[in-house]
């Protein structure tokens, strides 16, 4: 029992960053119509938005401590942050410690522009091509901005570590009368998972109790209808595209304490997601979330020692397989509205 | 017996019986046209002979054989061809090549990989292809792209390509719908033509009462999925149970 | 002449002059020169040309003629690789059985993908292929080490049982590919002057190879075959109604794409024998997309020119460094030279997949049609300047 929520847990979070990932993905599909290969890069870029908002937290000019010495017995050199200058020793040390937290703040407005540049230079004149040209040439965009990435940040992981109060773990057996050490899990991605919980909120009630969001859920059922109205569906679309950056940014930013930030994150994430919106239902929403926990938490118990003692290599492929037999038996997916893009 | 019997025909799409009770009988060498207001079920009824739709109750029959079941492109191959409301051809081919490939399908059957040897090979039917295009006033534009045609010339290959199959029962889903009067009327002469010159069986599905009195031999109305009456051109048009379910509207 | 028309024999021809010229061509540059980086004609290069030319042009089978865009065709690469070097490990070393087993292997394959892949079209079709090609790479690289040998790759050893051939060389080294004792690795260097060409066994047989399958891509282009193709990617339904059933079709385009890429696969393993699960990668997969499309994809000519254009620009822009930049711009005042170096750094050498990213997204935004596509706009220009009305005949393929 404990074994089984363990796994449940540890799949949660992985299963966040499917979600959110998949729930950005749907929406620009089911507004846009656009296949969007370069998704994942964005959720790699919102990563490296932490990454960089902690580097520029940790600037830092050279002062001559007197009361200290190095080993060579001279006053030693210490590197402090221009934070710490600005704000004091103790704030700025909190404000370094909290950068990945911060860069929630930093991230918004950035993936929010590079969303609108990408729609508005780019996807725009794709709507009436074919589905191959939209994938060829998000893919090339997503190639471009993660050689961009990693130009500026070289090509290894980077640790960017969470707050310290999230460091340690939280052993939630103890809390439901289970042994002690039997289910622990870190702080950090309870955090995640929480976050993820609040995001995927807000788009829904955004989409649900917003005129803006009503126009583009009639937008999403019927394009043309609603462009008859009289209604410049367009420019929401350029938002809900900015809006579905965003999304995949905080993905990111989020992200990056629980996995070491790479410039191919954002692809490894990409295939996976893309099958969670197959498997979900293309253009479906609530389909795109539940299918993204639902093969978090699956792939997390296919990594247990005794399935995998039973099916060796299953960890490794458990989402493609059920992705393939989702597509052969119910093409429209879990939620998928019937005869969506079905064939 | 007809060539086509289609026999108590039933179809449901949950709360609409689309068709009901459809007995239809077409006689071979006949035009037989099925006409309709709109949501009598006529398309419906063409979907079911087609194999795009399968009836819930009921048996279709072409020449003896039931074609219920089976996969549009056996349904072809029994010798069964459709003209679509929308001509539908191959675009990004040439007129040429868009009359090869209902010639191939005739000569090899579903599948055949003819990977090696080439098409200008094909000799024999590259002479039935220009002789058909030929009939159809067509064989100038052979080397077309056939998505830069005009409408009516797609209609005309369409055609082409369905005859040239020499199907035993032409069907034609509304074959003048959305056209100018004179496309209309080259159509119709078109078809006059083609039933004056060779032994043809077609049903037509139209909404055009003046098409459907200048071609057709016998004519069955529908009326909310199922069958008001059959009999010739002259006594539909005085039928007062037409008049009064159909031509009304018109009136 | 072979059975082809008088343009595609023209074609022919000039794609086996080229191959067989290839390394005069690919060396215009005296070796001593400062030009020589720009270079083409070593045998490692070369090969590297003509078997990602038959990869590119077994994919533009399938994707160029149906419009069914896989995104795994890297699978069958990888497939191929390693089949033929299990050849080489139990049976010898010569490269016929080799290439065979990675053909009928990658082909078996194709069956079971495609069969399944297939069931769906458009995107879910992409996304299914590459679903398939990523479990291969996850289970090449972990249930399946004892076949691929995980991460450190498959590779010819010692003690190989070898029945047909030998376990190790008579002075103990491991022996080496050939075919019927020709040595792929053997090559002759002719100095003529300044310049030096050299002329390598391997390269001319994967050469030959690959002018085979060009000539069969041609066939299967004119072929009844080849025209149902472009006929399900015009006009499923119409396909329907005349009679014909697209899944046979598709399957086989899709089988006899994959051996080409199994084949291609094979020819990297004789040439160097040793398979990695890394050529099975989805980013592998994005690149045979790239050379088709680049070229110009349903064209004869455009795979073959894709992929050749990509592994030259691949090898020639990861060679220059900043100090080439430099030598280059050298003659510019201090203070711009470091700037227009600073502008050209981040495109060359390691920054090669950026400028490959640009490329791409360029030519699928403003030449769908790619390079062959390119051409012909040009042609019909220059042909409109002559003043010459030269009625220009569409032939869709050429």
């Amino acid at each position: 029992m404990d074994a089984i929520i363990l796994q449940i847990l540890n799949g949660l979070d992985k299963g966040s960053a499917y979600a959110l990932i998949a729930l950005g993905l749907t929406l620009i599909f089911g507004t846009l119509g656009v296949v969007n290969f370069a998704h994942g890069a964005l959720f790699m870029v919102g990563a490296f938005c932490a990454v960089t908002l902690s580097r520029l937290l940790s600037l830092s000019h050279q002062v001559v401590d007197e009361t200290r010495t190095d080993f060579l017995g001279k006053p030693l050199k210490v590197d402090v942050p221009y934070v710490m200058d600005i704000f004091g020793e103790t704030t700025g040390a909190a404000i370094i410690d909290w950068a990945v937290p911060l860069a929630i703040l930093f991230s918004i407005p950035v993936m929010i522009a590079l969303g609108v540049i990408m729609e508005r230079g780019l996807i725009k004149h794709f709507y009436k091509r074919p589905h191959a040209d939209q994938i060829l040439v998000t893919f090339g965009l997503a190639i471009v901005l993660q050689e961009i990435i990693k130009q500026v940040y070289g090509a290894n992981p980077i640790p960017t570590p969470a707050p310290d109060v999230f460091k340690g773990s939280l052993d939630f057996g103890v809390l439901m009368g289970f042994d002690p050490n039997a289910i622990i899990y870190p702080y950090w991605r309870l955090v995640y998972f929480g976050f993820a919980a609040i995001i995927i909120g807000a788009v829904f009630a955004f989409l649900q109790f917003t005129t803006f969001g009503m126009v583009v859920r009639a937008g999403m059922a019927d394009r043309e209808t609603v462009g008859l109205l009289g209604i410049n569906i367009d420019k929401r679309f350029t938002i809900m595209f900015g809006l579905a950056a965003a999304v995949a940014g905080l993905a990111g930013v989020m992200y990056a304490p629980i996995n070491s930030p790479n410039y191919h994150m954002g692809m490894d994430f990409l295939v996976l997601s893309f099958v969670v919106v197959v498997v979900g239902g293309m253009g479906s929403l609530p389909g795109a979330v539940l299918a993204g926990f639902l093969l978090g938490i699956l792939e997390s118990f296919a990594s247990m020692n005794e399935i995998k003692a039973i099916l060796p290599g299953i960890d490794q492929i458990i989402i493609y397989l059920v992705a393939i037999i989702i597509l052969l038996t119910r093409p429209r997916g879990l939620l998928g509205r019937k005869g969506v893009m079905e064939d | 017996m007809g060539i086509l019997e289609v026999k108590d025909v039933g179809k449901r799409f949950g709360g609409l019986q689309a068709l009901s009770d459809v007995n239809l009988s077409v006689q071979e060498n006949t035009v037989h046209a099925i006409i309709g207001p709109n949501g009598a079920g006529k398309s419906t009824l063409l979907n079911c002979l087609v194999g795009k739709l399968i009836p819930d109750t009921g048996s279709v029959m072409f020449d003896g054989q039931s074609v219920l079941g089976r996969k549009p492109y056996e349904i072809n191959q029994m010798g069964i061809s459709r003209v679509f409301q929308t001509p539908e051809i191959f675009g990004d081919l040439t007129v040429m090549e868009n009359m090869m490939i209902p010639l191939f399908a005739r000569r090899d059957g579903v599948f055949r990989l003819h990977a090696i040897q080439s098409v200008s090979a094909e000799t024999d039917l590259i002479t039935r292809a220009e002789a058909m295009l030929e009939d159809v006033n067509m064989l100038d534009k052979r080397h077309m792209h056939s998505a830069s045609m005009s409408r009516g010339d797609k209609r005309r290959l369409e055609m082409a390509m369905c005859l040239v199959q020499e199907p035993r029962l032409l069907l034609l889903d509304e074959p003048t719908a959305g056209m100018a009067r004179a496309d209309t009327n080259n159509t119709i002469d078109l078809l006059k033509e083609i039933k004056a010159t060779r032994p043809i069986t077609m049903a037509i599905i139209e909404h055009d009462m003046h098409v459907v009195f200048s071609l057709a031999d016998r004519i069955t109305v529908l009326a909310q999925g199922t069958p008001l009456v059959e009999d010739t051109p002259e006594n539909i048009k005085g039928h007062p149970k037409v008049r009064e379910a159909y031509l009304g509207e018109h009136a | 002449m072979f059975g082809l028309g008088k343009r595609d024999f023209t074609l022919f021809l000039l794609v086996a002059v080229l191959a067989i010229f290839a390394p005069f061509i690919l060396n215009p540059f005296p070796t001593d020169s400062a030009m020589a980086q720009f270079n083409a004609g070593y045998p490692d290069l070369m090969q590297r040309f003509v078997i990602f030319g038959i990869l590119a042009i077994g994919f533009n089978i399938l994707f160029g003629l149906t419009g069914y865009l896989s995104f795994g065709h890297a699978a069958f690469l990888g497939v191929g690789s390693y089949s033929a070097v299990w050849m080489f490990k139990l049976l010898s070393m010569n490269v016929i059985p080799a290439i065979l087993l990675s053909m009928i292997v990658s082909g078996l394959f194709a069956v079971v993908i495609g069969y399944v892949s297939l069931r769906r079209s458009g995107i879910y079709f992409s996304i299914l292929t590459l679903a398939f090609a990523q479990m291969s790479y996850n289970l090449a690289y972990s249930v399946l080490t004892p076949i691929t040998n995980g991460e450190t790759g498959l590779q010819i050893t010692l003690d190989d049982p070898r029945l047909l051939g030998v376990s190790a060389t008579a002075d103990g080294g491991i022996p080496v590919t050939n075919l019927f004792g020709l040595e792929m690795r053997a090559y002759e260097t002719v100095t003529m002057g300044p310049w030096e060409f050299q002329f390598s066994v391997g390269y001319y047989v994967a050469a030959i190879i690959m002018l085979a399958s060009f000539y069969l891509s041609i066939r299967i282009f004119r072929s009844p075959f080849g025209m149902m193709l472009r006929a399900i990617k015009s006009n499923q339904n119409r396909l329907y109604y005349t009679g014909l059933n697209a899944k046979p079709y598709t399957l086989a385009a899709f089988v006899i794409s994959g051996m080409y890429a199994g084949l291609a696969g094979g020819l990297l393993a004789c040439m160097d024998p040793l398979a990695g699960a890394e050529r099975m990668q989805w980013t592998a997969s994005g690149e045979v997309v790239l050379m088709t499309i680049l070229g110009g994809a349903g064209t004869l000519i455009g795979p073959v020119l894709g992929a050749g254009f990509i592994k030259y620009f691949e090898n020639i822009f990861s060679k220059i460094n900043d100090q080439v930049v430099h030598s280059w711009v050298s003659f510019l005042p201090d203070g711009i030279e470091d700037f227009v170096v600073g502008i050209i750094h981040p495109f060359v050498g390691k920054g090669w997949h950026l400028t490959l990213g640009l490329m791409f997204m360029a030519i699928v935004i403003f030449l769908p049609g790619g390079l062959v596509e390119g051409g012909q706009r040009i042609a019909r220009r220059l042909r409109k300047r002559d003043g010459t009305k030269t009625e220009t005949s569409t032939t869709p393929a050429e």
